[in-house]
């Protein structure tokens, strides 16, 4: 079905946004559009023919998107409302974005998913500084599709000088800008002139109407073929033979036998199968959501990226970037935020504001902070590195979300600039093993996270990780795995030299807990009677049970650990050969196979946060 | 190769990502399973999505009692081909009571078997994301709806406090108690349904099939009687070639005169025909704006 070739509906879809400043007309040309394209139904325009009469006009068409004064008055935060119609050829979404306060908010709603953009500008008063401010934002937001409607020719008597004057005018502002597409097109979208239909009233103009160019712009839709970028979005394992990556495209495109590399584990494999359901692709594209297996086994998650063997992103914990500031908090500088960055999240925070941008003269002006509404250019920082290429490059891997990770609402819309923040004395000096991020009064703790392998242990902890890391709190990872590769590498899997292990990780643990830090331990510790002795001698304890039948573990086998085992090829494995004592009392426990991560990671949290008061 | 993709091809694609994003950042998702033709079109995206697991999600349908026959039983059939769970729930306390819209009138009928069944369910089965079918042009006033739509842990809309979406990167978080809506079809139109559901061969409940059917004409209105429907002064009893073009509770979803029988039909109907989705529900015409009044309550 998803080859675009083979499908019986040729149409495409093309998502513009409108914008202009108040009482310029948008609603009028909307309405227009919506009403001369069959989009609007007879009970409608009956009831719109009727309010227009009793206000003492034919027909008024923005009687027709109505809807968003009301709330206004109320108001509600409106940032943007789409509307649908098409034509044989297309089939269009328009965001219509309100001008009024908190126009910038709302614009860049609109334009993050528009291919291109309508700037109204009214026939009377010309280009004004909000156009310009428009103009710059679709650029900013990386549209390069431009129709300027001059609107209400009828009130200047459809005189070709004003169209020419201020096409002029406006050639002159954006030439700096290098759009692909600029059209200029005369209008009355009272009346309809060339909004639908050429007009007769300006013989002088042979260009097309609007939704001429609407239904023939080549909008620039490159993103299909760049550098393969796939995000993983789910792992899906209907059983223990498969593994599938599900996932939406975000650029390039992706083919069986194709080379790939995994990021951040930086391993090489090929694309074994292309799917979506039943239907098996030889190839899909961006943005298709597809499902995808690999000729390797590798261990991949939700946030990990495959890209094109020969062109990897840039990886970097350190970038320059515009932001958009949208929550009624202000900025704050080294406070710690979370980043959306394509299916995954990571910690970050501000470590530089260069300057904040005034967006109708386009000046960079000196700041030392950012308000609703502003724009600022920043230097960021990631805890753990971020695969990402410059916004103008790639619009996927190149924008990012800011939340706040107490009150979760969205703050701020992020750009990359450029993989490489601007030369600063604050922001270079840290060393990487620094913890970057300041700290909350609050006590140590060693969480200790027993549990098979395969149980969950290191998905859970690194999450957790996370989560605390974006509160401010002091946290170190101490996973059973890399514990054996450093310090105890000499060690093996008898009894004894488990316990010893375990010692030493107590060891640690109780280092890092007395600095009150919140120390995470995630490793298998079997035996009962050792896991006692580690409470006893850390003191702040906490006991977590990641529990998950033997069966489920083995069909998970992340790490294909349960079928060397079963070949014989690893002696004394937890669960098959060697016992493993479930914790009487743990002071949380995560059923891995019966509850979602998201609500095992957020008890672990929520006891974590309690106990470190 | 053509790398561009039709209309319905990226709408699909945008769904089945939204359905992924719920299923990777919430714990205890359901789909709102109404039956009708979105659901059915919902439910086709989630088997896409998610394949080869099967659908993750439980389907939780608000059963007011005064459904079509059809629906149920289309409904039964659609979960076990599925394999999905079914969660049916019933305000047995109103239903007992005798609530029903002949005497109550549809909007108190509506507030006790829809919406109050739907948040007592949403609690009873601490559900943090419900997935519902909606479409933004289904009304003007859906016009601005987010697709990920945050409610209070009453199950309220606060209008005020609606996170902007960008690109495709939603915000998930929310904290205990707190939960969300979910539209995957906001950017669907009646049309784009029903070509997809052409396309790929969904199955829909017959009664949005043209044929001759016993009716109650009432004005404008004609009704299939079920469920005991008392009769009013004036209404006529004939037998019309009509269809359902949106279903719900009998009394309340009326049905047009229609000639179109098959899928195709039906979408021709629609390219031609000019008259809103809504007209023939009773519900809608209660009050003045009652869309925008029941969402807020938690209704759709
Ligand atoms: N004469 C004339 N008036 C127009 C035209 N387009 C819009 N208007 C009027 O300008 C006013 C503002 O229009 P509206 O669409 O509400 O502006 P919006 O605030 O940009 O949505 C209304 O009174 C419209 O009737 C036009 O082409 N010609």
């Amino acid at each position: 079905m998803i080859s675009a070739a083979s499908s019986p509906e040729s149409r495409d879809l093309l998502r513009f946004l409108t914008a202009g400043s108040v009482d310029d007309g948008k609603s009028t040309l909307i309405g227009r559009l919506l009403h001369d394209s069959g989009a609007v139904f007879e009970d409608e325009l009956a009831a719109v023919h009727r309010t227009s009469k009793s206000r003492g006009s034919e027909f008024d068409p923005s009687l027709l998107t109505d809807g968003l004064k009301a709330e206004r008055e109320q108001g509600i935060t409106i940032d943007v409302a789409y509307r649908y119609f098409s034509t044989t050829r297309r089939k269009f979404i328009i965001a219509d974005t309100p001008g009024h306060e908190q126009y910038t908010r709302n614009m860049v709603t609109g334009a993050t998913t528009a291919d291109l953009a309508v700037l109204l500008v009214d026939a009377r008063k010309g280009i004004l500084t909000q156009t310009r401010r428009h103009l710059y934002t679709a650029w900013m937001l990386g549209i390069r599709n431009i129709i300027l409607a001059l609107n209400k020719m009828d009130l200047v008597n459809f005189d070709p000088e004003v169209f020419h004057r201020v096409k002029n005018a406006f050639l002159e502002y954006a030439a700096p800008l290098h759009f692909e597409d600029l059209q200029f097109v005369p209008i009355s979208a009272l009346d309809g002139d060339n909004v639908a239909k050429p007009s007769e009233r300006m013989p002088w103009y042979a260009g097309p109407s609007i939704l001429n160019v609407l239904e023939t712009v080549e909008t620039r839709r490159s993103s299909a073929l760049q550098n393969l970028r796939f995000p993983v979005q789910l792992v899906l394992r209907p059983n223990q033979d498969v593994r599938v990556y599900a996932g939406q495209i975000a650029s390039g495109s992706i083919s069986v036998g194709m080379e790939v590399v995994t990021l951040p584990s930086r391993q090489r494999t090929r694309i074994e199968r292309v799917f979506l359901h039943t239907t098996e692709l030889q190839e899909a594209f961006a943005p298709m959501s597809v499902a995808v297996s690999l000729r390797d086994h590798i261990d991949l998650g939700r946030g990990d990226l495959l890209c094109d063997a020969q062109a990897e992103p840039p990886e970097g914990r350190r970038f320059r970037a515009k932001l958009i500031w949208m929550s009624p908090a202000p900025m704050s500088l080294h406070e710690p935020y979370l980043m959306k960055h394509m299916t995954q999240m990571v910690c970050m925070r501000v470590t530089n504001l260069y300057h904040k941008l005034d967006i109708n003269t386009l000046d960079e002006l000196p700041a030392t902070g950012l308000k609703a509404n502003e724009i600022g250019e920043v230097s960021l920082e990631t805890h753990k590195p971020v695969f990402c290429d410059p916004y103008h490059v790639n619009k996927v891997t190149g924008s990012f979300i800011v939340i706040h990770p107490i009150q979760n609402n969205t703050v701020a819309v992020g750009i990359i600039v450029d993989n490489e923040p601007l030369p600063d004395a604050k922001g270079t000096n840290l060393s990487l093993e620094e913890p970057i991020f300041p700290s909350v009064n609050h006590r140590g703790l060693a969480v200790w996270m027993t549990g098979l392998s395969g149980a969950g242990k290191t998905t859970i902890c690194k999450a957790v990780y996370t989560e605390l890391l974006s509160r401010g709190i002091r946290v170190e990872m101490l996973d059973g795995d890399a514990i054996r590769q450093h310090i105890s590498r000499e060690l093996g899997f008898s009894k004894a030299d488990r316990v010893e292990n375990i010692r030493r990780i107590a060891y640690v643990a109780q280092l890092l807990t007395r600095n009150r830090v919140v120390a995470l331990v995630s490793a298998i510790s079997p035996y009962r009677e050792t896991r006692a002795e580690v409470r006893a001698e850390i003191g702040r304890f906490m006991e977590v049970y990641v529990n998950a039948p033997v069966e489920v573990c083995e069909q998970r086998d992340p790490k294909g650990l349960y079928k060397r085992a079963r070949k014989g090829e690893i002696r004394g494995f937890t669960g098959l050969d060697d016992p493993y004592e479930p914790p009487s009392f743990p002071e949380v426990e995560c059923r891995t196979a019966e509850e979602s991560v998201k609500e095992s990671i957020d008890k672990v949290v929520a006891a974590i946060l309690a106990a470190i008061q | 190769m053509n790398r561009r993709l039709s209309h319905l091809e990226a709408l699909e694609s945008e769904s089945i990502h939204i359905l992924r994003e719920v299923r990777a950042e919430f714990s205890r998702p359901v789909i709102l399973y109404s039956i009708g033709k979105d659901s059915s079109v919902m439910l086709r995206l989630a088997q896409k999505a998610f394949y080869p697991e099967k659908i993750p999600f439980p389907l939780l349908h608000i059963d007011t009692t005064f459904k079509f026959r059809e629906m149920i039983e289309f409904r039964d059939r659609i979960a076990r081909e599925y394999n999905v769970k079914l969660i049916v729930h019933t305000n047995q306390e109103a239903i007992a009571a005798g609530a029903n819209p002949f005497t109550l009138g549809t909007s108190k009928c509506c507030a006790l078997l829809k919406t109050k069944a739907l948040l007592d369910a949403l609690s009873e089965h601490q559900v943090d994301a419900a997935i519902g079918g909606a479409r933004r042009d289904e009304e003007k006033s859906r016009a601005k709806e987010r697709i990920f739509s945050f409610r209070d842990p009453f199950g309220q809309w606060d209008p005020k406090n609606q996170r902007p979406e960008l690109w495709n990167l939603y915000n998930g978080r929310i904290e205990k108690g707190q939960s969300v809506r979910v539209f995957p079809l906001s950017n669907w139109t009646e049309v784009d349904v029903w070509e997809y559901i052409e396309r790929e061969a969904i199955p829909v409940v017959p009664l949005y099939f043209a044929k001759p059917r016993k009716a109650i004409v009432r004005g404008k209105l004609v009704i299939l009687p079920e469920h005991n429907m008392p009769q009013q002064p004036g209404d006529s009893e004939e037998t019309v070639v009509c269809r359902m073009r949106s279903l719900g509770c009998s009394y309340c979803s009326g049905a047009i005169p229609s000639q179109a029988d098959s899928v195709s039909a039906i979408v021709k109907e629609l390219k031609a025909f000019r008259r809103s989705e809504r007209e023939n529900r009773l519900i809608d015409h209660d009050q003045e704006g009652s869309m925008e009044v029941k969402k807020r309550e938690g209704y759709f």
